[in-house]
């Protein structure tokens, strides 16, 4: 029943205490409109009594407070007009004192006090010192508190502050300090004895009224930090050793964790790195459930944003060694608190590495110390599961990134990786994709084999399956974005010196070998052409130094291009072996022209091999067979490395795979594309007309063959698109110089075609194609010239 | 007038990571009003990307690229103007003029714009355009040695057409531009 009704108990208190001021008040006024200071003392004095009450929650008493306060503001005007009362400030000092009840009486006196500090009749010191050892009279911590704060209140303008009015002879900054500090320290006590009030049940209740009112407590500070005369030495001889030894004797943990931050608070920041020893001396002395990380933490902010504000101010820390101060002080506070959570042991490692990544950037040892630090603590426990937790260390790996721009740096602190190693698998994932991200962000080139080796450790975790998952697990989309990613980042790995280049080729397919088969389609192919750009170069080098000195540096070239091509040729065989043959075909038939670029025909010759048996074994489907034999065909066609017999075994194998394709169109063009096999346009060229005119008249049967089909399967003859087509290659090697291309047989294939389209008028696509053709047969015959002359005998 | 962005052959991510940044800041959305690219993207993510540039993209197939559906050869009427699109990997030899004609003779097209070698070409021929855009992110190639990553941008106006190729050279964007006028009738190409 008592708990139950305490609420509306309280209201029901409250509105008779501000009932009672009320009345009080109103003959209060009525005296004073009279100028009649007995009544006045005597109705003002009643009507603080009410606020002697202990029943009220400090919340609702300083509701009653905030009433009797303004009353006393009239008071007090009152009492500086002596003229309508007629008594001096000392009598009137005195005469307060005669007031019944303590704390009436302290009211009272407080107020004329401040009277008498602005008259001058006596030292402000005096007053003060007076005011601050009689308020002792009241013990009672809630009342305690707020008649303090009261003379905090009309004490703070009065205070003899350096430049201020009430600075004498006799008064000095210290008087004021003294003051202040004073007050802060019984108000203080007040505070905590709070805690140790009534009985246990209600402690957290009570807790939490006390803590509703540290502002009262605080506000002292507040004003200590507002006194001019406060200097840095003063700070560190007087003020700071006195809060902090009332701080640490209070031995309350609500009292020390706000204390503490709100001296951090108050005070200038370079106060505190003059006197950091001191103050972070404080800490393991504190109560061992404050929260000391999140007080440490602001700290190092506030230095922090201090160090950033000025460059000016760099010199001081340094001076201060406050690394090293806030360093020592943060292993010793983790050491006493076993107790304190994972997640505030490493936020306050991330304050301590945001530090000195402001202050000292160019310490990379103090940013490897510190990520040490972290590890040690981390290591040898199950990986993090605290989500919190993990967010700080995230937060921790990403602060050397965004500050250093350039991954390089971090590639440098040995304990980058192993802090990495405490991260569970998809946080370090997604942690490696921020790594490359910043990567590409700032285009760093990753330069030598040995950066490349450490970059791979930190994101191993999308190169390769980690402990407890597979690949089978993952999103699908989110996998793929990973290894084009990984796919991207390997075009950043590069050197120009040959040799580098040549161990930084073999430590990316070191690693990317061990991806598995579901990674190998992503990283394989830029391993490949990373290796063949570098195979470029060094051919243009050698071209280039041999058209200087003829060819003496043959033998000198940086790396031999066959190691590098016989690596090329297990990683691409490694991707046909898993199921994308299709790709592999692709690399293989790059990889042998950039070994015929290289004159290296044996290379070359395996390397198409490779992808003729892949042609042969592994493609199947028909559309994919059509896009590979052209492959094939374009890159035989360009390659003069061969000798006349494998390069006859090659054509003669691309020819025959072309007239086996299934559809009879796609036969035809790609045997119509053979025939540019023999007939190569360059100096030393092959021009085999005869081979040339085979291949056509065997495109013509096929196209023959098709168009029969279509009329047994239809019932009318086809488009005659492909005859057109071959009438174009006609054309082609007839303007090429090829003998075996006469004009009758053009003009036949144009009698052809044109005799096909009468019997069939549903195809304007192929219309087009041929009188475009036709148009072009004319224009080259009215051009005039050699091929002029040459056309000239073409019947149209 | 109408601007059409042509370019191809980016390779990414299996030849090059990105466009370069210089292109990327100069292509903004809003600016084209269609793209034309040859193929060989190679991944969604540049599909992506090319389409917030300008929602009217067409794209033919490449040899290397991860989707299938993409047609081998498309035309499209840009204003007074028919323009081909193929990737050219079909066209043997690969990059041969006179082959390519053909192509353009076969598709009946003012323009004809294919990729494969790597390498920026634009030539008058027969009346008509026959260009390649190069690749947009110098990407390596057996083909061509020392590939600058260029693009097109090719500006439409009744039966005119400027090409400017922007090509990168040791950091700087150099432009080109090539004019060319269509005669109303092709048959009187002359």
């Amino acid at each position: 029943m008592l708990v139950g009704n305490g609420i509306e108990d309280e209201e029901k208190w409250l509105a008779e205490g501000i009932a009672g001021i009320q009345h009080h008040a109103f003959y209060m006024h009525r005296a004073l409109d009279a100028n009649n200071l007995r009544e006045t003392l005597k109705y003002s004095a009643q009507m603080l009594s009410e606020l002697r009450t202990s029943k009220l929650s400090p919340h609702k008493y300083y509701e009653l407070y905030m009433r009797a306060f303004d009353e006393l503001r009239k008071l007090e005007m009152f009492f500086k007009e002596e003229s309508k009362h007629g008594v001096s400030i000392v009598d009137l000092y005195e005469l307060v004192q005669h007031a019944g009840n303590i704390l009436p009486r302290l009211y009272l006196l407080c107020t004329v006090g401040s009277v008498y500090i602005k008259s001058k009749e006596a030292p402000a010191r005096d007053v003060l010192k007076d005011l601050v050892e009689m308020c002792r009279g009241v013990q009672h911590p809630i009342r305690g508190l707020f008649l303090r704060s009261y003379l905090a209140q009309v004490s703070r303008d009065k205070l003899p502050d350096l430049g201020s009015e009430y600075e004498g002879d006799a008064d000095t900054v210290v008087d004021a300090v003294d003051f202040v500090l004073q007050n802060f320290t019984e108000m203080n006590k007040l505070w905590v004895r709070m805690h140790y009030q009534g009985p246990g049940q209600i402690r957290e209740k009570r807790e939490k009224e006390r803590s509703e009112l540290r502002d009262l407590v605080g506000k002292n500070l507040h004003v200590l930090g507002q006194i001019e005369g406060v200097d840095l030495e003063m700070y560190k001889g007087t003020v700071l050793p006195r809060v902090l030894e009332q701080v640490v004797n209070c031995k309350d943990e609500l009292a020390q964790y706000y204390l503490m931050d709100c001296i951090i608070q108050v005070f200038p920041d370079e106060y505190h790195l003059q006197t950091l020893e001191t103050l972070l001396g404080a800490f393991p002395q504190l109560q061992p459930t404050v929260d000391i990380k999140t007080v440490l933490s602001r700290l190092m902010d506030r230095l922090s944003n201090y160090a950033a504000s000025s460059i000016e101010v760099l010199p001081e820390f340094l001076q201060v060694e406050a690394f090293a101060k806030l360093s020592n002080a943060i292993g010793r506070v983790i050491e006493t608190q076993v107790d304190m959570p994972i997640v505030g042991v490493i936020a306050l490692y991330v304050s301590l590495l945001t530090f000195t990544l402001r202050v000292h950037p160019e310490r990379l040892d103090y940013v490897d110390q510190v990520l040490g630090a972290c590890v040690k603590k981390l290591s040898g426990k199950p990986k993090l599961e605290d989500n919190r937790a993990t967010k700080q260390v995230v937060a921790l790996l990403t602060a050397p990134l965004e500050k250093y721009n350039d991954i390089v740096t971090a590639l440098t602190l040995s304990n980058y990786p192993r802090v990495m190693d405490c991260l569970d698998n998809g946080t370090n994932k997604a942690m490696a994709m921020v790594i490359i991200q910043s990567i590409m962000n700032n285009n760093t080139c990753i330069s030598t084999a040995d950066k490349v080796e450490v970059l791979f450790e930190l994101i191993k975790g999308l190169i390769k399956d980690l402990d407890g998952t597979s690949v089978d697990e993952l999103d699908e989309e989110d996998f793929k974005d990973e290894q084009n990613s990984v796919a991207r980042l390997i075009h950043m790995l590069y050197n120009d010196d040959p040799e580098e280049m040549l161990k930084i080729i073999y430590t990316v397919k070191k690693h990317i070998m061990s991806g598995g088969p579901q990674r190998l389609p992503f990283t394989v192919p830029p391993l490949i052409f990373s290796a063949l750009r570098y195979v470029g170069y060094g051919l243009q080098l050698v071209r280039r130094l041999q058209c200087q000195d003829g060819d003496v540096v043959g033998e000198e070239v940086p790396a031999t291009p066959k190691q590098i091509f016989q690596l090329l040729n297990q990683t691409i065989d490694a991707l046909s072996s898993v199921s994308s043959p299709e790709l592999a075909l692709r690399l293989y038939l790059q990889c042998a022209e950039a070994a015929g670029a290289c004159d290296l025909e044996p290379i070359a010759y395996e390397f198409f091999t490779q992808a003729f048996v892949l042609y042969e074994e592994e493609i199947a489907d028909s559309k994919a067979q059509v896009t590979a034999i052209h492959l094939i065909i374009g890159t035989l066609q360009r390659m003069n490395v061969f000798g006349v017999e494998n390069r006859d075994t090659l054509t003669h194998k691309a020819t025959g795979y072309s007239a086996k394709l299934l559809k009879k169109p796609d036969q035809c063009r790609a045997v119509y594309a053979c025939s540019h096999l023999f007939w190569v346009d360059d100096q030393d060229g092959i021009k085999d007309g005869e081979r040339v005119l085979l291949c056509l008249k065997r495109a013509l049967r096929i196209a023959n063959a098709a168009q029969q089909m279509i009329a047994v399967t239809r019932g009318r003859s086809g488009p005659v698109t492909l005859f057109v087509e071959i009438l174009n290659k006609y054309l082609y090697f007839f303007e090429k110089g090829n003998p075996q291309i006469t004009t009758d047989a053009i003009g036949g294939l144009v009698e052809l075609i044109t005799t096909e389209m009468q019997s069939d008028s549903t195809t304007v696509a192929s219309d087009a194609f041929f009188s475009s053709t036709v148009r072009y047969i004319q224009f080259q015959k009215e051009k005039g010239g050699a091929l002029g002359e040459k056309y000239a005998s073409i019947k149209v | 007038m109408v601007l059409v962005l042509a370019l191809g052959d980016l390779h990414v991510p299996h030849r090059a990571p990105d466009l370069p940044a210089k292109f990327k800041s100069m292509l903004v959305p809003g600016k084209i009003q269609h793209i034309i690219c040859t193929g060989n993207l190679c991944i969604k993510e540049v599909h992506d990307y090319l389409k917030t540039l300008c929602p009217d993209l067409h794209i033919t197939r490449g040899e290397y690229d991860e989707e299938t559906r993409y047609p081998e050869t498309k035309t499209l009427t840009i204003g007074q103007f028919k323009l081909g699109l193929c990737h050219g990997h079909q066209v043997i030899p690969w990059g041969d003029l006179d082959s390519l004609a053909m192509l353009q003779r076969q598709l009946d097209v003012d323009i004809l714009v294919t990729g494969h070698t790597h390498q920026f070409t634009a030539y008058k021929h027969e009346g008509g355009v026959v260009i390649n855009p190069g690749s947009a992110t110098g990407a390596y190639s057996s083909i061509t040695y020392d590939v600058n990553p260029s693009f097109v941008l090719m500006d439409i106006d009744g039966l005119r057409v400027v090409v400017y190729v922007y090509e990168l050279i040791d950091g700087e964007v150099k432009v080109d531009k090539i004019d060319f006028k269509k005669t109303t009738t092709t048959q009187s190409a002359h």
